[in-house]
């Protein structure tokens, strides 16, 4: 019951603004066969398998009818949870901690090229009744929130561009990342307004691409992997689920997630050597830093300012160039996030590498109109 | 614990009509890449050919084309044209169009069917509609022929046959 | 088999309806609410949630399971929706087995909702888009083309004849009539089934079972909290899903091998080694009246192509040897996906503690399967329950 979990496979593929080279189904082929080779396992091999996904961004209804395949995953047990990809990694632990599964393969993909009324998709989600006759587009919401975030703690809309600055650079080191850039603080502040204080450049871009991540009880990890990935532990949390009956300016469902992930795992925020948090939107970089507790409040745009987490600073943020850089992918963000970690912990992250990395922390946030998100713990030790 | 009393307040449709609605429509379009397998097999169908993918290692010649053999877990090698004729496995003759609105009286049924198709390996089928065939002469195990659109109306779409029609 | 010991301890439905007036949440608070009440427990007393819900187009909002939270009593839970199509209901309280049996947690809530009636005009329209969108869709599939092509496929293997199969509606009709959330339950004939409009050949109207609105919930518990809870807890002895090929027009559907696949993940689970002995009631999936008789045999709970015959021989009646569906089944008690599945679970819990009044099966059954399936041909999820 208290199996340890291990990542002993990850595979990629895409991460740019189209792929139309490629369908959803051969994207994930691709990412599946890499990650099933670095695991050392055929699927047969492998016990059980998740999707994370929801049919209106894949344009299917009852999307799960069209995983099996790719994932080589035909006629055995196979679900899809409507979730982050972190939440499915949650799963996928539990269910070892069952006793019944030893290896797991999660995955996740984006297609959001081929959404082509992206904004009608996203604004569905809205509440049928009390919000959507409003006729907003979904992203006012982060206006409301980013507006009330700043006014409560006192963080600025230049500090918010730095974070996507930062973001966007470190990408530029990141081969997966699709949106880099060298961009300046007023690029971002210039950008179009999209729902004041939020800008163009303050939003993610989207991208599409594929995660295949493959999980083991610790016997199989070491007799099958070099360079295990501890998953110590995994939360998530919902805070309110209907928008108007929540304190806009905190990120809580970050907070409780951290709570529980940090005792689950034993060790405190001093223990994290880096951490990808969810930048869909760049204040909710500074949002999620004070809500896990790793600045006071007010506290996170200053870090910023002052290199606290750029690369080479004392907690190096979204290395990996968060969504901003590497490009927002829905249900899969989450993925790329762990893919960094698990890069990093295995001192594979190139120019992006973060020294002596032991423990990171990956969190993930499901994007308006929610207010869910889970957290990882991740360690090399 | 038994469960006597349920909750729940069903509305008949007079209540329904009767009651604050709201409504709403959206616009989901999507655009889908067809990518490497799906996309060869829509070009063979422009050409008026049913394109098939060879697995080696399990033999299977199956369809729709596909990039990778989804049970030996490997790309497949190569691209084969099959027959256009086949044998039906199943079918079934619909009175109701997708949205559960009824035919009307003079409107000939739909006959969707399974049909195991000449070439492919047993029991590839595909799913597609049978045509030019009274209802009640249609069996299980029947031969059928593809009756394709003229060429220079094709447009790489399952659409591009019209219909499998009996081998006379 | 050393696996933590998990058990239904409570339980809620509402009615089944085609048309409700309640929300989706509404609907998810009223059976929550129902099952806290039954198990003497309170909202806080329960660490997470598993919601399962079929697809979003019915109740017409993208990622559903968020907008069902509240009523869900997810508000700062952990809260996850699970989706496996009409496998859903039975794969929820799978999902929720996972929280409790993994040590994460010893009490977890399990709900299921539908609101099929939000899409207009008829909610068969939105099974349009399970249709694979490029090989499928331009030939404007409805979802009963799929099962008509299945039934006629089984019908002709096994030589059975439309009132061997319309058997299986009017036992469920009548075996609903017990049973307070049924929509659709009464006295028919076979005639009755025939009669009624044909749809798409074999299929008539009342071989099928109606869509509607409907939400159900079950808490589990741990070995130590179900023991504190009550005397009788029902425990989840095995549990079993498999996901066959999307590529469904190369299968013979005759027989649903997935179903089988499940079925034995679950019953090796259980330790059964004979299920068609050591199963004393069934509540296999019966969307459609010929899919009770597909389940029972890919449940192995006869051998293939037997199942018309016991239920003509009334082997499957709630008297039988086998009661099947004693509940009414989706054909009698009404069909809002999601909370059928689960309600068909709760049949089990309650007929497993000899509470399910009118409806009980005699004999003190001790051990019970329930099974759902969903997608295109090809997901089948079972759970075996015991006393």
């Amino acid at each position: 019951m208290n199996e340890r979990v291990a990542i002993i496979g990850i595979g990629t593929e895409g991460f740019s603004p189209v792929t139309p080279h490629l369908s959803f189904k051969e994207l994930t082929y691709c990412a599946a066969v890499k990650a099933y080779a670095e695991a050392g396992l055929h699927p047969k091999e492998i016990d059980s398998f998740i999707t994370a996904s929801e049919d209106f961004m894949e344009g299917y209804s009852i999307f799960d009818e069209y995983v099996p395949d790719q994932m080589g995953a035909v006629m055995r047990p196979v679900h899809t949870v409507t979730a982050d990809f972190i939440q499915a990694l949650g799963v996928g632990a539990m269910m070892i901690n069952t006793g019944r599964f030893r290896t797991i393969a999660v995955e996740a993909h984006s297609k959001a090229s081929n959404v082509r009324t992206l904004n009608e998709v996203r604004s569905f989600a809205l509440d049928p009744i009390y919000i959507r006759p409003l006729k907003e587009t979904a992203e006012f919401i982060a206006g409301l929130e980013m507006q009330r975030f700043l006014a409560d703690s006192g963080n600025t809309v230049e500090q918010c561009a730095r974070v996507v600055v930062k973001n966007k650079g470190n990408a530029l080191l990141n081969p997966i990342a699709a949106h880099a850039a060298q961009l300046s603080i007023d690029d971002v502040l210039r950008s179009e307004p999209v729902s004041s204080p939020l800008k163009h450049l303050d939003a993610a871009p989207t991208s599409d691409g594929a995660i295949m991540v493959v999980l083991a009880a610790e016997e199989e990890a070491r007799a099958l992997c070099k360079n295990p990935v501890w998953v110590k532990s995994c939360s998530w949390f919902s805070a309110e689920g209907n928008p108007w009956s929540r304190n806009l300016g905190v990120a809580k469902y970050a907070k409780l997630a951290a709570e529980k992930a940090f005792k689950m795992a034993g060790i405190t925020l001093n223990n994290i050597d880096f951490a990808e948090v969810c930048d869909e939107y760049s204040y909710k970089e500074l949002q999620h830093l004070e809500s896990l507790g790793f600045a006071r409040k007010g506290e996170a745009g200053f870090l910023t300012e002052n290199g606290f987490t750029s690369l080479g600073g004392k907690l190096p943020v979204n290395t990996s160039g968060g969504s901003l850089g590497v490009g927002h992918t829905f249900e899969a963000s989450g993925g790329m996030k762990v893919i960094e970690a698990v890069l990093q912990l295995r001192n594979q992250a190139g120019m992006r590498q973060v020294k002596n990395a032991r423990n990171g922390l990956v969190q993930s946030w499901r994007g308006v109109p929610t207010a869910t998100g889970a957290v990882a713990i991740l360690s090399n030790e | 614990m038994e469960i006597n009393k349920v909750p729940c307040k069903g509305l008949t449709n007079d209540e329904f009509d009767q009651a604050l609605k709201v409504s709403w429509q959206p616009e989901l379009k999507y655009a889908w890449d067809n990518g490497i397998g799906i996309g060869k097999y829509l070009e063979a169908l422009k050409e008026g050919k049913l394109l098939a993918a060879k697995c080696n290692c399990c033999g299977r010649l199956m369809l729709p084309a596909r990039a990778f053999c989804e049970l030996c877990w490997k790309p497949t090698d190569g691209y084969e044209p099959v027959k256009d004729t086949g044998v039906v496995n199943t079918f079934a003759i619909c009175h109701v169009n997708f949205d559960a609105s009824r035919l009307k009286d003079n409107e000939p049924r739909h006959l969707p069917a399974v049909i195991e198709i000449d070439g492919a390996s047993k029991g590839q089928g595909i799913m597609h509609m049978l045509g030019n065939v009274k209802p009640e002469h249609v069996k299980i195990g029947m031969k059928v022929r593809a009756v394709w659109k003229p060429a220079i109306e094709r447009t790489g779409s399952i659409t591009d046959i019209l219909y499998f029609e009996p081998v006379k | 088999m050393g696996y933590r010991k998990v058990a239904i301890v409570g339980a809620g439905i509402t009615k089944f309806v085609r048309r409700a007036q309640e929300t989706g949440p509404e609907l998810s608070w009223q059976a929550s609410k129902m099952a806290l009440d039954s198990s003497g427990l309170k909202l806080k007393d329960v660490e997470m949630i598993t919601l399962g819900t079929a697809p979003d187009a019915f109740d017409g909002v993208h990622m559903k399971g968020e907008y069902l939270l509240s009523g869900a009593g997810g508000n700062n839970k952990q809260y996850i929706r699970n989706f496996v199509g009409g496998g859903t209901g039975v794969f929820a309280p799978i999902h929720g087995w996972m929280h409790v049996a993994s040590g994460a947690c010893d009490v977890c809530m399990v709900i299921c909702e539908e609101k099929m009636s939000s899409c207009h005009p008829a909610p068969q329209g939105a099974f349009l888009t399970i249709f694979d969108h490029t090989t499928e869709q331009p030939l404007k599939p409805t979802l009963i083309w799929i099962f008509a092509l299945e039934m006629r496929r089984y019908m002709e293997r096994y030589g059975l004849s439309s009132a061997d199969i319309a058997r299986v509606a009017v036992k469920n009709k009548k075996n609903a009539m017990g049973h307070p959330s049924a929509q659709v339950a009464g006295e028919y004939t076979v005639d009755d089934i025939l009669n009624s409009e044909m749809l798409a050949d074999p299929v008539h109207r009342l071989d099928i079972s109606p869509a509607g609105d409907g939400a159900a919930a079950v808490i589990l518990a741990s070995e130590d909290v179900a023991k504190r809870l009550t005397d009788r807890p029902v425990w989840i002895d095995g549990v079993g899903w498999n996901l066959d090929t999307s590529y469904w027009a190369t299968k013979d559907l005759y027989y649903p091998r997935y179903v089988e696949k499940a079925a034995r993940m679950a019953y090796e689970m259980a330790g059964i080694k004979e299920p068609d002995k050591e199963i004393h009631i069934a509540e296999p999936y019966d969307p459609f009246d010929y899919k009770e008789l597909h389940h029972m045999e890919g449940l192995m709970l006869c051998q293939r192509g037997e199942a018309a015959r016991l239920t003509a021989e009334g082997y499957t009646a709630r008297t039988g040897n086998l009661p099947v569906c004693p509940s009414g089944g989706a054909l009698g008690v009404g069909n809002p996906i999601a909370a059928t599945g689960l309600m068909k679970v709760i049949e089990l819990f309650l007929q497993l503690r000899g509470e399910a009044g009118e409806r009980q099966v005699p004999g003190k059954p001790r051990c019970g399967v329930a099974q759902a399936w969903g997608d295109l041909m090809q997901v089948g999820t079972v759970i075996v329950c015991r006393s």
